[in-house]
């Protein structure tokens, strides 16, 4: 177990730059989850954490120790990757024991930690098997239990849930959870997955385009994004967003967003009368309302706990959840009433209330 | 089979016997004639004794009498069982040096990625692109000025300059097919480079060393110019080349003679491309499976 600190981390491939200057600190026993869009340089943070990608600039240590120019497997560390990257000619006992045969553990030991990590996972009747002959989930167990029977300090995820099913990713996304709970190691997970980087993670590195937008807990992200691109990544159905201008009337701002169409700022907010803002609504914070702004319907989406509305605002689309039943059609007209909303600099991207 | 034709009502009209005749049962034939008929007349020769190989009277393409003369005169009259033991000397100590320095070639070009690596695997596989029949010239030359000439190992030496290229160029492709993380994965477990390759790449490169190390002992086995040109006295000669220069005198070709050692010769190849035509043909279609 142990803490790892990244300081300024460059990396770039030719001359292409790929991570700017990251700098992220991960507590003893945190699950961390790197999430971004692809090729935002998420895995390639993960490959350096873990050794396989020369770190560019910067310092990476793991437990209070500079690992710049440690190999692998001096690191500490246990790997799963997307692909698993179990080894096909051996059998499921084999995969899990390589790396302790390597680093020449006795015998007993090797089977005692074999069949415990075995136990934990549900492989005991698997464990004469090749790959081959297992199932995605399964699979996935496997690579998990390789990577446990080492006793790391930290463990590393590179999108292991990707190449499963979505009720398979559901399931193995509560075990890997419930793992992390047991074995308190420290973990650090990469995905583009914003749903499972909110309900697996103590703390989320928000990354775009190299750079980390924002670090918090789930919830403090949703909460409070600290600008466009982390409101409209976390959250599903993602933040809506709408252009207009500020205007204060009696005291209070409000956003216009078209003719007669007014947004009420967050409370307490002061941006000069006139400037030119994006509001961000998100569609769970929406309610029909006879006072509400008025849009008109295009499509409506029942999921059964939940419906959810597609409607034009003016010439911007504007998307709400809403838990009660209600018989819209396309083309009716209807109210919408924002509960909570957000403002952003059009310019920047950074929140301004 | 019933199934099968309800699936495809539509490409029903295909398995109509006469149109599988003109596709498929005609053409089969006649490349199997096509192939067979030399071996065919090769066996036939063989175990056919002379007074019916020269009588007009006889049918060509069938024997009266068999006999085994001709492979008795082959095993004891003349050095054949030691050109024997020449061609399978040479061909296996020739195909696992090859095999193994192309193994390192392979590996070091596909995975350790040095500067030039691709300039390298391309420079290798022109290599194997100069023709035998231009090389031998100074081959030959080498050859004698190491003294090696008139010996086996004259050939064990000359025939990893063809082999190494074309085990090298195959083996990348099979490597190629083997997934990086596995490797990576290693390498976080712990495996040094070499623990890596005898551990992982070589045991999943099984089915493509096979087809290297079948395609590198067959092109020994049959290999012809520089045998004939590297060595000289009968106790040195392989199969290919003793058959046609000790069986031939001047214009007195020892047919039945030549065709037994010719069939004695393309047995073993034929054995072991029997056992491992499974191996063979994955390993020359390639991918790992996982």
């Amino acid at each position: 177990m142990a803490e790892v600190t990244l300081k300024s981390v460059f990396k770039s491939f030719g001359s292409t730059r790929v991570v700017h200057g990251v700098d992220v600190s991960i507590a003893d026993g945190e699950f961390c989850v790197l999430v971004g869009p692809s090729g935002c340089g998420k895995s390639t943070l993960l490959r350096m954490i873990a050794g396989l990608e020369e770190i560019g600039a910067g310092e990476i240590a793991i437990g209070g120790r500079v690992v710049n120019n440690i190999a692998p497997k001096e690191r500490d560390i246990a790997m799963v990757f997307q692909n698993y990257a179990l080894y096909p000619h051996m059998t499921v006992h084999d995969n899990m024991a390589f790396s302790l045969k390597l680093a020449g553990e006795p015998a007993e030991a090797i089977r005692k930690r074999v069949e415990e990590a075995a136990q934990i996972l549900g492989l005991m009747e698997y464990l004469q098997r090749y790959p081959r002959q297992l199932s995605g989930g399964q699979r996935q167990r496997v690579a998990m239990g390789r990577a446990i029977v080492r006793k790391p300090q930290v463990f590393l995820f590179d999108e292991p849930l990707s190449n499963l099913d979505a009720k398979l990713r559901v399931q193995m996304r509560t075990e890997i959870k419930a793992l992390h709970q047991r074995l308190k190691t420290t973990s650090i997970y990469v995905t583009h997955d914003q749903i499972e980087a909110m309900t697996m993670a103590d703390k989320i590195v928000v990354m775009n385009g190299g750079n980390v937008e924002q670090i918090g807990g789930p919830l403090a992200l949703y909460d409070n994004p600290a600008n466009l691109f982390v409101a409209g990544f976390i959250g599903s159905p993602a933040m809506n967003f709408l252009p207009g201008r500020v205007r204060r009337a009696d005291g209070a701002h409000t956003v216009t967003v078209g003719p007669d169409v007014e947004f009420p700022a967050p409370p307490g907010a002061s941006i000069d009368a006139g400037r030119e803002v994006i509001v961000g609504v998100r569609p769970e914070h929406l309610r029909v309302s006879d006072d509400g702004v008025p849009v008109e319907v295009v499509v409506v989406e029942p999921t059964g706990a939940d419906t959810q509305i597609f409607c034009k605002l003016a010439d911007n689309d504007i998307n709400a959840v809403v838990r009660e039943r209600h018989e819209f059609h396309p083309g009716e007209n209807i109210r919408l009433k924002p509960q909570l909303t957000y403002i952003f600099d059009p310019a920047s991207g950074a929140r301004l209330a | 089979m019933s199934g099968k034709q309800q699936d495809s009502i539509g490409m029903a009209f295909l398995d109509s016997l006469p149109r599988r005749w003109v596709t498929l049962y005609t053409p089969v034939i006649v490349f199997l004639i096509v192939l067979l008929f030399p071996f065919y007349w090769m066996a036939m020769t063989a175990f056919k004794p002379n007074e019916e190989l020269v009588s007009r009277a006889t049918n060509p393409f069938w024997i009266i009498s068999p006999t085994l003369a001709h492979f008795e005169k082959l095993l004891f009259k003349t050095d054949y069982p030691q050109w024997m033991w020449n061609t399978i000397l040479v061909s296996v100590v020739s195909t696992v040096i090859s095999l193994a320095a192309s193994v390192f070639a392979a590996y070091a070009i596909e995975r350790l990625r040095f500067r030039g690596s691709k300039q390298t695997g391309l420079a290798i596989f022109l290599a194997y692109l100069v023709p035998p029949s231009i090389l031998f010239i100074p081959l030959a030359a080498i050859v004698v000025q190491l003294g090696l000439f008139d010996t086996r190992w004259a050939l064990i030496l000359t025939y990893p300059t063809f082999l190494i290229p074309f085990c090298t160029w195959l083996l990348m492709g099979y490597f190629r097919s083997i997934p990086y993380e596995l490797e990576e994965c290693a390498l976080i477990d712990g495996a040094t480079r070499w623990q890596i390759l005898v551990k992982i790449i070589l045991p999943l490169a099984v089915p493509g060393l096979i087809s290297a190390g079948i395609f590198a002992f067959t092109l020994s086995w049959n290999e012809f110019i520089y045998a004939l040109t590297f060595v000289s006295s009968s106790e040195t000669k392989t199969v290919p080349v003793g058959v046609v220069t000790e069986l031939v005198e001047g214009d007195v070709y020892h047919w039945g003679s030549l065709m037994a050692g010719a069939l004695l010769g393309s047995l073993p190849v034929a054995i072991l491309y029997s056992f491992f035509v499974e191996h063979y043909v994955s390993g020359m279609t390639g991918a790992v499976k996982e």
